[in-house]
């Protein structure tokens, strides 16, 4: 039973399209990673689920159209996205932050138990917890825009280019404690990332997008293992 | 001395007027980034919806309440029907909106109330009270007081519900606002009406010790302004300090010095806000976000 269900999906901004129709599902539990050239429309893909960008086609949650809801509404309806920049608010509080993520939950216990769950995750994290979000290094920043998105306890967590501008060492720091995190909660995925071999490793399946097209679609192992298409479409 | 106390309460009541209304302006200013030049005309219709309502036969105290729910209405309604068209275009366009607004709230004023003026009654008696050897007004203290709850209030809408944490997250960064399902628009909405209710605040308190006409907060308003600037146009304490800062300067210079009087007092805080911008352009309280990027 697929979480969502996206056809023939347009994007553009102002006259310029972005996405020229493109087909994708990502079925509950698992984790599929959008690779691609810079501006492929990887990107633009995130802001469509999340109703940032005008929008048409067909675009399925859960079995609910999403086209044309705001995004807060998206929000609510437990799409957390984690977009390019990272979208935490740098003069709030690293807690704030946290909670800010929480904001459409009105279990408040609940939310304190996944503040310390979240600090538990990211040890970083509790030791800043009562500085500005824009005191931290890039690192700490990415993983607190992974937190506050977990803090929605969403049903689908969109990340997009979350290596961007980190050290390889930051990264796969990050992607282990992702990988563990996503593992414990069974969580669904949407991985947006121009570093493949990281995003193969991590993902089931993957698409690779190109021009605005879905160009090739498989599972990620055998994307991976293919030379051919390691050519062709990812430059290595 | 005890005229020098007189003098610096009196100073500290009048600049906490001032003071509500550059809290007004700073809500208005961190949620949207518009500096609202209506808020004073705003705030003059809001005093005359209350002068209606006392002379129907209102009390006055329940006659301020009603006014503050009303112009907390009106406030939400401004933003939804004019200034969100504008939000996030050019300044200088929210500018001239606002502009407008002024003149429209003045004229409709007059068209509805007559350019005449009337007085307006005191929310407090005309009472003294000894403290501590000192005579002071009842008045006086008053606003001191009323604006001390406001700010108090104010504190923990903002620092310690949840509303108030969406409202300054909205300010800062409303696409990520909306990203965590923060309702930014509503949050605007809310912005506007809690600034339409201080500034009807404001107008209500400085409205028996000046008379009501329709440029009530004309000078208020610039008063106001000038708080703002000084204390930094985003923060809530300096919109008090810099109140507080300019009433009293303003007043112990009119009565000390002699050949200020009251004709160029006004120039007195003025000739204090061009040191401090010289010094610190950002205002007294005004934020420099840390950032490592």
């Amino acid at each position: 039973m697929s979480l969502v269900e996206v056809e023939g999906l347009r994007a553009a901004y102002g006259q310029v399209r972005v996405l020229e129709g493109i087909d994708f599902s990502i079925d509950k539990g698992r984790r599929v990673a959008m690779l691609g050239p810079n501006g492929a429309g990887k990107t633009t893909v995130l802001r469509a689920l999340s109703g940032m960008v005008r929008t048409r086609g067909r675009v399925e949650f859960d079995g609910r159209s999403l086209l044309g809801k705001a995004t807060a509404d998206i929000a609510r309806r437990g799409v957390a996205h984690v977009p390019e920049g990272r979208g935490t608010f740098p003069a709030l509080s690293v807690e704030d932050n946290l909670r800010l993520g929480a904001y459409v939950r009105g279990d408040r216990g609940a939310v304190r138990e996944d503040i310390r769950r979240c600090y538990g995750w990211f040890p970083r994290l509790e030791e800043r917890r009562g500085l500005q979000a824009g005191s931290l290094s890039g690192g700490e920043q990415q993983m607190l825009a992974v937190a506050r998105a977990l803090m929605l306890r969403p049903r689908l967590l969109m990340l997009d280019e979350p290596s961007l501008g980190l050290a390889p060492i930051v990264t796969r720091e990050l992607f282990r404690v992702l990988g563990e995190i996503c593992d414990e909660q069974g969580m669904t995925v949407l991985l947006v990332e121009q570093n493949a071999n990281l995003a193969l490793d991590f993902a089931d399946h993957a698409y690779i997008l190109e021009s605005g097209r879905i160009v090739l679609e498989g599972e990620a192992d055998r994307i991976k293992g293919d030379d051919e298409v390691r050519r062709s479409y990812m430059g290595y | 001395m005890e005229r020098f106390i007189q003098v610096l309460v009196d100073g500290i009541a009048t600049g906490s007027i001032y003071a509500a209304v550059a809290l007004a302006l700073v809500l208005i200013f961190r949620s949207t980034g518009i500096v609202n030049f209506a808020q004073g005309e705003m705030a003059m219709f809001s005093t005359f919806v209350a002068w209606g309502l006392y002379e129907a036969g209102l009390p006055i105290g329940l006659a301020v309440l009603t006014t503050l729910a009303l112009s907390f209405v009106a406030g939400v309604v401004i933003e939804r029907v004019l200034i969100r068209h504008f939000e996030g275009g050019e300044v200088l366009t929210l500018v001239i909106v606002t502009l407008g607004l002024f003149i429209l709230l003045n004229g409709l004023a007059g068209w509805i109330w007559g350019f005449g003026n009337r007085g307006f009654p005191s929310l407090f008696s005309d009472e003294t009270v000894e403290l501590g050897g000192v005579t002071l007004s009842v008045e006086s203290l008053g606003i001191v007081a009323v604006l001390l709850g406001v700010v108090g209030l104010l504190f923990l809408l903002f620092q310690r519900t949840k509303v108030g944490l969406a409202m300054r997250a909205a300010a800062l960064n409303p696409d990520a606002s909306a990203l965590v399902g923060v309702r930014v628009g509503s949050m605007l909405m809310l912005g506007w009406g809690l600034a339409a209710a201080l500034g009807a605040l404001a107008g209500v308190l400085v409205a028996p010790r000046l008379f009501l006409d329709v440029n009530l907060m004309g000078a208020v308003l610039i008063y106001a302004f000038a708080a703002a600037a000084l204390g930094g146009f985003d923060s809530a304490i300096g919109a008090v300090v810099g109140g507080w800062v300019i009433g009293v300067s303003e007043n112990l210079a009119g009565t000390y010095v002699d050949f200020i009087g009251a004709d160029l007092k006004i120039l007195v805080p003025l000739a204090i806000i061009f040191v401090v911008l010289l010094v610190r352009p950002s205002g007294l309280f005004g934020t420099r976000e840390v950032a490592r990027v």
